[in-house]
């Protein structure tokens, strides 16, 4: 035992194999009601060539296998409910509970989309009120709220730029991004039909003005730029950027991933950006489910307003709300219905469980990266040294010299008991640790993490080799990705195909 | 702030050891005029009950008491509890999409379930870990078609789901996609014949839905031979997931497009449901989106990874198959645990009670004079009727008798103002169809 690991032990947990591999014909986990009309018969109904005999290989087990199958899997997980999860750029912050419990209420859960917009007033009203609150907190003049996902919102921002320019003769062809972009950015820009041009971040990691006044030509749409950056720090120049951009007709796309640094604190409308996301499952807590789902709500000034995606949230006479579909400058649909409706939901329970003391949440997010900072620094090697806001970048330069990089440290960190910051990313970082704490930890838990920093800089200069081979205490080892990738195995296949397709290779 | 844990006197403590005086020194790097000077006008602070107040207060609002006949791409079926307790379990509510696989094994083997189910249910060789519906799916399911034949000509069912169709069109306005669409025939299926002659050597793909938008079941091997000769793909999008229960699988599809929202999603008013995209193995390169696959750890164990990542665009940036980063991750492991639940023989019964009250559904209105049936090709769970007069009228009847009525035709389709899409689902009780026929016939006795 590591006296070092002051937040884990280990313990032991259950072996599961795949659900698959319990099936046996005639277990059951569901029943229906009894039929109470007369039983169709499938072939007379649909015809025999539209019938199927059952899903092949479908599972079939019981609800006790059914509900210790998933508990087995969910405890091989880190959560943020177990504790710190300190991923730079996720804003891993805490889920609020009573939030998932009004997204199921009876008569919010249970609406239809297509359900008469007089017997919808209280979707509808949700969706404004929440609209107000991120306008009001955005500081911009006009909201969709129907993308699915941040990376959805930046094409919907993209798209309402290139509308606007279209509308004024030309859609222009090239999106500048600075180097420190999240990759979603460019792959954005060229679903939108625009060229890609990357631009050189400054020695500070920060916007190079001369730079940019150069490269903004009437050819140029827009910027997308992060503020703070992905290195977490604020981008002081962003009014002045803008005007670079508005010179030559061109606009300002941020990218709201970071808002958590800024809400309350400042308005990206204030600061000259154009149009701009918001990542709910991000800022405003809705849980990340292991990958998603998310919303990314898009915020614009009012020269944008007029493109925005249909249907459009209208308020008619005595304060009846409507969606309209029709809107002759609309860039269209970005996804069916009206939203992810409920991350909408859970996003503005917990906007209004803070009301304006939304501003606390941002503050103690930057206290705690800043704490963060201030313990680490020189422990690892900061490569920029702006100030941080909600997030801090390290790189791994010091214990590169013994052979240890920000993976293996990252995987050391789990034997501590945390979940790794984000590794390698963002791009102009060689080696990077980015860490991001948010607000939801406490300064014991901060103190913890530090510890274990700590620990893993002094074996990574002692005894690297323990570094090198983490995590030594997890259900698996390190996993052989590459051979993942080689010769892909995606889907489970009963003993027999399994043979049958090795021998004959993939189904053609 | 009950989700904020510190004390002002660790926020000093913290700061002091920052060496900052006060928390504005923090944000110094934001020049002063642009920092807020006032609270933000927003309501709240609200506590629990306030909260869950306010949001009873806002469902009270909606449709509650009221019998829908209203499916079209959003389906209530039965969910069950189970499903409901699993997906709320911190560890997989509160997790990150599982970069680091030593500790999200959980995360990945069930995602690794999910590609599973979907590509049994499907008849395709890999699944996607979802997309974010099945509109989305659709059209990156169109994408791929398009890098997979560098064509760029897409001939898409009328009969697919409008919305899916204008979610198309917005994507591939600025890709050089020209979209053009193909007629239904009489029976409500996609005229084979106007698609053959639109067929040339320059078409991508054929995008089809089955059940279509009318509720009419398409026939695949018709709709593949004819694209697969001029070397275009055959898409097939898939609404309504509980009809592969009892239907023939798409298994003639190059790439099927579905949404699962139909397997222990509830409406929720549009969202968020999952889609996925299925196809053949030797297309899994140009497949958007995550992949979950088997691999060993150093210790010859079996555990799971996230997989041909140099598809997507965290690594490729703006060569990637897609934009998509976050999906619908927990969508998509409420349908993995819900199939669970349900295994072969419930999906199976569950599709089975879809078709029969479906069936009684049709019986009960056909006996309406002047009610007809629109089209003639099989159906499953839903099927289109036409009135003898506006179905806007007809509906805003049925609403005095507590009925949300069947979808109005005539908003997407001008040529069907009096047609219906009628949807009824094991959910439906049989006294409630009744009730729901009387109403119809009672609406088209009214004086007009």
């Amino acid at each position: 035992m590591n006296d070092n690991i002051k937040k884990a032990k280990r313990h032991v947990n259950q072996n599961e194999g795949l659900i698959f591999e319990k099936s046996s014909p005639g277990k059951r986990a569901f029943e229906l009601p009894p039929l109470d009309v007369p039983k169709a018969e499938p072939s007379n109904a649909l015809g025999a060539h539209h019938r199927r005999e059952g899903v092949e290989g479908f599972p079939e087990v019981s609800e006790i296998e059914v509900i210790r199958h998933f508990t087995r899997l969910s405890t091989w997980n880190h959560a943020i409910d177990l504790g710190m999860y300190p991923l730079g750029s996720c804003t891993m912050k805490y889920n609020p509970r009573v939030n998932e419990f009004v997204a199921r209420l009876e008569g919010i859960a249970t609406e239809h989309p297509y359900q008469p917009q007089e017997l919808s007033q209280g979707c509808l009203k949700i969706l404004r009120l929440l609209e107000k609150c991120l306008l009001e907190i955005t500081g911009m003049d006009a909201i969709t709220l129907q993308p699915a996902a941040g990376a959805q919102g930046e094409l919907t921002g993209l798209l309402l730029i290139r509308a606007y320019l279209q509308k004024q003769g030309n859609p222009r062809k090239r999106v500048l991004i600075p180097d420190s972009a999240h990759g979603t950015n460019p792959a954005t820009a060229v679903i939108a039909g625009y060229e890609v041009e990357n631009i050189k971040s400054n020695e500070h990691g920060q916007m190079d003005i001369e730079n940019l006044q150069k490269l903004v030509t009437e050819d140029v749409a827009a910027l997308m730029i992060t503020n703070p950056s992905t290195l977490g720090i604020y981008e002081q120049n962003l009014p002045e950027i803008a005007q670079i951009l508005h010179a030559k007709g061109a606009l300002l796309y941020m990218d709201g991933a970071n808002m958590n640094a800024l809400a309350g604190i400042t308005r990206p409308g204030d600061l000259g950006a154009d149009v701009m996301h918001l990542n709910l499952h991000k800022t405003f807590s809705t849980p990340h489910g292991g990958g998603g789902p998310g919303a990314g709500p898009v915020a614009m000034k009012k020269v944008l307003e007029r493109f925005r995606p249909v249907p459009i949230l209208v308020e008619k006479e005595g304060g009846r709300l409507a969606l309209e579909p029709v809107r002759p400058d609309s860039i269209g649909r970005v996804k069916a219905f009206s939203s992810n409706f409920g991350v909408l939901v859970r996003a503005l329970a917990y906007i209004l469980a803070y009301g304006p003391g939304v501003r606390q949440a941002t503050e103690d997010a930057v206290l705690n990266a800043n704490y963060i900072r201030r313990h680490l620094e020189g422990v690892y090697d900061l490569p920029y040294s702006l100030p941080s806001m909600h997030e801090v970048v390290f790189s791994d330069a010091l214990q590169k010299k013994n052979g240890v990089n920000t993976m293996d440290i990252a995987k050391r960190l789990i034997d501590y008991g945390f979940h790794p910051y984000t590794t390698a990313f963002p791009l102009i970082v060689p080696g990077a640790l980015m860490i991001e704490p948010t607000e939801s930890e406490s300064r014991e838990e901060c103190d913890l993490f530090i510890g274990a920093m700590k620990a893993i800089a002094d074996e990574a200069a002692r005894q690297p080799e323990i570094v090198k081979t983490a995590p030594h205490t997890t259900r698996v080892r390190r996993l052989d990705e590459v051979g993942a990738a080689r010769k892909p195995v995606l889907r489970w296949k009963p003993a027999a195909q399994r043979s049958t397709a090795q021998t004959s290779g993939a189904r053609d | 702030m009950r989700y904020l844990p510190k004390s002002p006197v660790e926020r000093q403590e913290m700061l002091a050891a920052i060496g900052a005086k006060s928390i504005d020194e923090l944000f110094s790097s934001i020049p002063a005029k642009y920092r807020l000077r006032e609270a933000l006008k927003i309501p709240g602070p609200y506590s629990e009950a306030e909260i869950i107040q306010y949001f009873k207060e806002r469902a009270a609002e909606n449709a509650a008491g009221y019998t829908s006949f209203l499916g079209a791409g959003v389906y209530n079926h039965q969910r069950s509890v189970v499903t409901e307790t699993i997906i709320q379990r911190g560890e997989f509510l509160t997790s990150y999409t599982p970069y680091q696989a030593e500790i999200s094994q959980g995360t990945l083997q069930a995602i690794f379930e999910f590609q599973t189910l979907m590509c049994q249910l499907t008849c395709q060789d890999v699944a996607n870990a979802s997309m974010y519906d099945g509109s989305t799916a659709t059209t990156e399911a169109v994408l791929m078609a398009e890098r997979l034949t560098g064509r760029r000509r897409v001939l898409v069912a009328r009969s697919v789901h409008p919305e899916y169709r204008e979610v198309l069109k917005t994507y591939a306005k600025n890709s050089g996609l020209r979209i053009e669409e193909v007629p239904f025939t009489a029976s409500g299926t996609v005229d084979v014949k106007a698609l053959q002659s639109a067929l040339k050597d320059d078409a991508a793909a054929v995008v089809a839905q089955s059940p279509n938008f009318f509720g009419a079941i398409e026939s695949y091997a018709p709709l593949a031979e004819a694209a697969h000769k001029v070397g275009a793909m055959l898409v097939v999008a898939i609404a309504e997931g509980v009809s592969l229960g009892l239907l023939s699988p798409p298994a003639e599809a190059d790439i099927v497009a579905l949404e699962a929202q139909s397997f222990g999603l509830p409406p929720s008013y549009g969202g968020p449901f999952a889609g996925v995209i299925a196809a053949r193995e030797k297309y899994v390169r140009q497949m958007p989106g995550r992949l979950a696959g088997q691999t060993t750890d150093i210790d010859g164990h079996r555990g799971f990874v996230l997989t041909l990542a140099t598809r997507e665009q965290h690594i490729r940036r703006e060569k990637a198959t897609s934009n998509i980063c976050t999906n619908q991750a927990l969508c998509a492991l409420a349908a993995t645990v819900h199939l669970t639940l349900l295994g072969k023989e419930g999906l199976r019964e569950m599709a089975e009670q879809n078709l029969s009250k479906a069936q009684f559904a049709l019986g009960e209105l056909l006996k309406i004079p002047g009610v007809r049936r629109a089209f003639d090709a099989p159906f499953f769970n839903e099927f289109t009727v036409e009135f003898p007069r506006s179905v806007k009228i007809v509906n805003s009847h049925l609403m005095r008798e507590k009925i949300v009525g069947p979808l109005a035709l005539g908003t997407a389709y001008p040529e069907l103002t009096k047609n219906a899409l009628v949807c009824v689902t094991e959910t439906t009780p049989r006294a409630e169809i009744e009730r729901f026929a009387g109403a119809v016939k009672r609406a088209l006795e009214q004086p007009v």
